[in-house]
């Protein structure tokens, strides 16, 4: 069955202290879905995020790149991450790169590209996002939503296979909201493999091919958005989707 | 009159020492920068003995007064190594060595106030934790330290004049002698004193330049906002 899922979680588990964050995760996730994790805060989603491309390593547990295990892969882990991208809440773009160099700066120092292959490669992405005009910018003059688009090309430049989203639009206000969102859509038509953690309820109904409930640690319930949204089974589930809808 | 064309016949001679003093200082900011960068990242990031190390380093050159450390290597480490170097060239090693103990303080806090999410987005990229050290916060520590780096240029110029007790001929060693030869005490000293404040305020203007040069949105105040 090679091939057929391009990441698989098997039973993580992760504490920190005596808290128990992740209590055995499995999942996995054929090419080209969209999965989005929604859940009360502090139940684990960011940590799984992270515990996927060992930002934060687990405790126990595996999880396969395309049937590679990148759980106790020791120094290759930077092969892995280049093909994994991730988006951070506060975009963290280098403060001191223009977007451009943002972009660039790991295809010229990880993938020892050409300066100037690297800077077609890096305004090509910025295109792709709506940027290019603010190639030469800093962080600090980008809006929030510019910030994270900006960061989303730069995980782009790096042809990931797939792509972390860890709370992408929980600092922008929905004017923001709505450009970053945009931008994930494409990403998400366009056939990229897509983890989004996000409570952008929305944003699921649309574009996701999966919707994974979570709570304490565990997966409480998980399906396609439609079944999730309007029937849930679980009542945590359901409690939680009433929550948020009246927001 | 008489005090002009002494000053005049001497002034030469005085002059000259701004060369031996600007050598001395710059030679200790370079070995300094040499030195402290690397002194500071073993000790935000190295092993337990590298930072138990690196603050046995910090603790004795700051520890000492600059006088003691320019007798200590002058008659005693130098020597003991079979190393007969000039009195400016021990003077300059020890005023760098001083400097790096105090310039690896300087980057250590530069290093350790950039944001935790520039490492974290740096892996995330597949960079390695050198490579990311490299190219993404040395960069930004170094933008940060920078005010309080320029300190280093006025602590060291005024320190330098103590290498006069180890008889490097210096600004200060110049002046000594030119009393001793005419008498002139305070001219003398005066005249010397304005070399230093000239020196001073000649070197603070460079560096205020160069951080306007280097000076990027975002980082020491100067955000614009879009």
């Amino acid at each position: 069955m090679k091939g057929e899922y391009i990441l698989r979680v098997e039973n993580l588990h992760k504490n920190f202290g005596d808290r128990e964050v992740l209590h055995g995760i499995s999942f996995d996730v054929k090419k080209g879905a969209t999965l989005v994790f929604i859940g009360p805060s502090g139940t684990g989603k960011s940590t799984l995020l992270r515990c996927i491309n060992q930002l934060t390593e687990p405790d126990r547990g595996k999880v396969f790149l395309d049937d590679e295990e990148i759980t106790g892969c020791g120094a290759r882990i930077s092969g892995f991450r280049q093909r994994i991208g991730m988006v951070f809440q506060n975009f963290n773009l280098f403060d001191h790169l223009t977007s451009v160099e943002n972009v660039e700066i790991a295809l010229l120092k990880v993938r020892k590209m050409k300066k100037e292959n690297a800077r077609a490669k890096a305004m090509e992405e910025l295109r792709r996002v709506g940027m290019a005009d603010w190639a030469d910018h800093y962080p600090a003059e980008l809006s929030g939503g510019q910030a994270q688009r900006v960061s989303i090309a730069r995980c782009l430049a790096m042809d990931p296979e797939v792509i972390l989203f860890d709370e992408p639009t929980s600092a922008l206000d929905p004017e923001l909201t709505r450009e970053v969102l945009e931008v994930m859509k494409d990403l998400a038509r366009s056939g990229m493999t897509m983890l989004v953690v996000s409570h952008e309820i929305g944003f699921a109904r649309s574009v996701a091919t999966e919707v994974i409930f979570m709570e304490g640690g565990r997966i409480v319930e998980q399906g396609p958005p439609l079944e999730i949204m309007n029937n849930p089974k679980h009542p945590r589930t359901r409690e939680f989707l009433g929550r948020i809808e009246h927001d | 009159m008489e005090v002009l064309s002494i000053l005049l016949e001497w002034g030469p001679y005085l002059l000259g020492g701004i060369a031996v003093t600007l050598g001395l200082v710059l030679s200790a900011l370079v070995i300094g920068f040499i030195l402290g960068l690397p002194l500071a990242l073993g000790q935000v990031y190295g092993s337990r003995p590298v930072r138990a190390l690196v603050s046995v380093y910090v603790w004795f050159f700051r520890g000492l007064p600059t006088l003691i450390l320019l007798f200590l290597f002058y008659f005693g480490v130098f020597p003991a190594l079979g190393l007969d170097f000039p009195a400016f060239v021990v003077g300059a090693t020890v005023l760098g060595l001083r400097g790096a103990a105090y310039q690896s303080q300087i980057f250590r806090g530069g290093i350790q106030s950039v944001a935790e999410g520039q490492m974290t987005a740096a892996l995330s990229l597949g960079m390695t934790r050198w490579e990311a050290i490299q190219s993404i916060i040395i960069p930004q520590a170094l933008r940060i330290s920078l005010p309080g780096w320029s300190n280093e240029y006025p602590e060291l110029l005024t320190d330098s004049a103590v290498c006069y007790a180890i008889g490097v001929v210096e600004l200060m060693t110049r002046s000594s002698q030119i009393v001793s030869q005419t008498y002139l005490t305070m001219p003398i000293y005066i005249a010397c004193a304005l070399i230093f404040i000239a020196l001073n305020y000649g070197g603070m203007q460079m560096i205020r330049k160069a951080e306007e040069r280097f000076a990027i949105p975002g980082f020491g105040g100067t955000a614009v906002q879009s």
